[in-house]
């Protein structure tokens, strides 16, 4: 028998990817998938819908399980060689803290949103795409709790993230967020998470920050940030050719994908302020500012991809010249916060080094000097005179993205923002524009958020009557897992530790 | 002027001959390292030959290998099995 001619990628991608599905007879199409028409987007022909990567099942696990092989390899020998004490500093735990709490689950969440959007979809290559995406977000929830799992052996605040998860104040940021994603359409689930989160913004948490992990002696966050981020770039390219392909399929679809590319871009902005604060303060050996960060993933390699969707009828999304008035002041009034509220957070905050702050004058220019270097002077001041400064009362946060309303207006950062909107005369309280015009287009679904410091008030935290009973209800423990940094005992154990170490002892001493 | 695409790969042995013909192949290709990774940025449009990897990593190279050391991109892409192509218009 001649032997068969090797097919070509296109044509192993057509075979893999089409024909796998039929049309149902007992139930009709629209009974049996009724989520992929509610959303109004109108598609006309499932075959158009191509993977660009055009990776099928079996070349999907040939690579997966060499990734997988990599990264155990290396968290092996990372266990087996302490290598939590390569970090530059017990400081930067905090990253992997909120890393661990707040962005972990976030990845269980996303398994099980394209497990879902999977099954809504009808056509076969959108199916196979949300598939692979599913037991990729699988994977990194997965890989990052086998990663942490070493330092939560050394460190603080790391022993209870799901049980946290549901309850903290500053973890219903992250948590909203995707559930604000997984409680609309699989049309709009997808565009939220693939395009305008995983295309548009995350390549601001997995690039600088992940490299910052590498900088800062992090091979375990290195290590499986940049594996997993090998699978977004498949997810952003699914998100991109999501909203392509809808844009193409319809043009009644441009506006509604105008108003979820509104939407989600401010969502993901508002969720990322985090990881502009892991970047600018918890990385004790600095790599690249928010700011920095913002002007290349977002004013240039953002914009680039707006100015090629222009030609379907897409304008840049809402609000985005505020995102960047708003970049030099970002990270430090969000750090700001979480330093006052720290005795109900799950990891450490702290005034930065003389150096750091330089390093803030520098990148950030004399808006910091003249605003934000006073404050943390001053924080330091009451801190060395025994008084660090708290917060002991939960802070009112914004009925959208779930952040304090602590950010100021966009002409003035002076002046706090706040955005009174109601439904049903109840007003209910944003912190932007952003967050506002969200909320009005959809009041009915934002009126159910589930707002932590709210529930601690109908009693909802066992019954916490302070903030010190709210962090126990989080299964914290007040002046171990939470507060200031300088004398907790991750400090205390991380100077143990270095001053046992015999080519450390002289500088210690 | 047409705006950048980019790719990112791992900073590694494996990623360099990919580097290396990503350059050879780019005109206004940039390179732009930080701790871990390696960013490359061209105008208009980046394109990734099979055969110029092949040929700098001294071994048969199949496309689809760039998944392993793949960390970020930008731009519509179109691949095959000899060239990948990351672009933007059309």
């Amino acid at each position: 028998m001649a032997k068969a001619r090797k097919l070509g990628l296109k044509e192993r991608y057509a075979l893999l990817t089409r024909g796998l599905d039929w049309e149902t007879t007992y139930q009709p199409m629209d009974k049996v998938f009724p989520y992929d028409t509610y959303e109004g987007i109108k598609i006309v022909d499932w075959d158009k819908w191509e993977d660009p990567f055009r990776l099928t099942m079996d070349a999907y696990w040939k690579y997966q399980s060499e990734k997988e092989r990599k990264l155990y390899a290396i968290l092996d020998a990372f266990q087996q060689n302490n290598g939590h004490l390569n970090i530059s500093d017990a400081r930067y735990m905090s990253a992997v803290k909120i890393w661990l709490q707040g962005i972990t689950p976030l990845e269980y969440a996303a398994h099980r949103g394209f497990a879902h959007a999977g099954r809504s979809f009808r056509g076969a290559g959108a199916r196979v795409a949300c598939q692979m995406q599913s037991i990729d977000e699988l994977r990194h929830a997965q890989t990052q709790l086998h990663a942490f799992s070493h330092y939560n052996k050394y460190f603080s605040g790391m022993h209870n993230f799901a049980h946290m998860r549901d309850r903290a104040w500053y973890l219903s940021i992250p948590k909203s967020f995707f559930e604000d994603a997984m409680s609309a359409g699989p049309f709009e689930f997808v565009t939220s998470i693939s395009f305008a989160f995983e295309y548009v913004l995350t390549n601001l948490l997995f690039m600088p920050f992940v490299s910052g992990a590498a900088f800062n002696g992090d091979m375990a966050t290195t290590t499986f940030g940049f594996s997993a981020q090998s699978d977004e770039s498949r997810h952003m390219t699914l998100g991109l050719e999501v909203v392509k392909f809808m844009l193409e399929q319809h043009e009644d679809n441009v506006p509604i994908v105008q108003a979820w590319l509104d939407k989600w871009f401010w969502r993901g902005y508002r969720l990322l302020g985090l990881v502009g604060t892991m970047m600018d303060y918890m990385l004790p050996k600095k790599v690249m500012s928010w700011k920095e960060a913002w002007e290349m993933y977002w004013e240039e390699n953002g914009i680039a991809l707006f100015n090629d969707l222009a030609r379907y009828g897409i304008r840049l999304p809402k609000h985005h010249e505020v995102a960047t008035k708003e970049k030099g002041r970002l990270t430090h009034e969000l750090w700001a916060t979480l330093y006052q509220y720290g005795n109900a957070l799950g990891l450490h905050t702290w005034v930065p080094e003389d150096e750091e702050l330089d390093w803030f004058s520098e990148k950030y220019g004399e808006q910091f000097d003249t605003m934000y270097k006073p404050r943390l002077l001053y924080f330091r001041e009451l801190e060395e005179k025994g008084e660090r400064f708290y917060n002991n009362r939960l802070p009112m946060v914004c009925q959208v993205c779930q952040i304090p309303i602590f950010y100021t207006e966009p002409d003035d950062p002076q002046s706090q923002c706040v955005r009174i909107v109601e439904s049903k005369d109840t007003k209910h309280h944003c912190c932007s524009d952003g967050c506002a015009d969200i909320f009005n287009r959809e009041p009915e679904k934002y009126v159910q958020a589930l707002i932590p410091p709210q529930q601690v008030y109908r009693g909802e935290a066992d019954g916490a009557r302070d903030i010190f009973e709210y962090a126990k209800y989080l299964h914290l423990e007040s002046g171990v897992d939470t507060g200031e940094y300088r004398n907790s005992p991750d400090h205390k154990n991380w100077q143990a530790w270095h001053a046992a170490t015999p080519d450390n002892s002289d500088e210690a001493a | 002027m047409a705006d950048n695409v980019f790719i990112a790969l791992q900073n590694n042995s494996e990623a360099q001959p990919i580097i290396e013909a990503i350059v050879a192949d780019n005109d206004g290709a940039v390179v732009s390292e930080s701790p871990g990774m390696v960013k490359i940025d061209v105008p208009g449009r980046l394109v990734i030959k099979r055969e110029t990897v092949t040929e700098k990593l001294g071994r048969e190279f199949d496309l689809q290998e760039l998944h392993i050391n793949l960390i970020s991109l930008g731009g519509n892409i179109d691949e095959d099995d000899d060239e990948f192509i990351l672009s933007w218009g059309v």
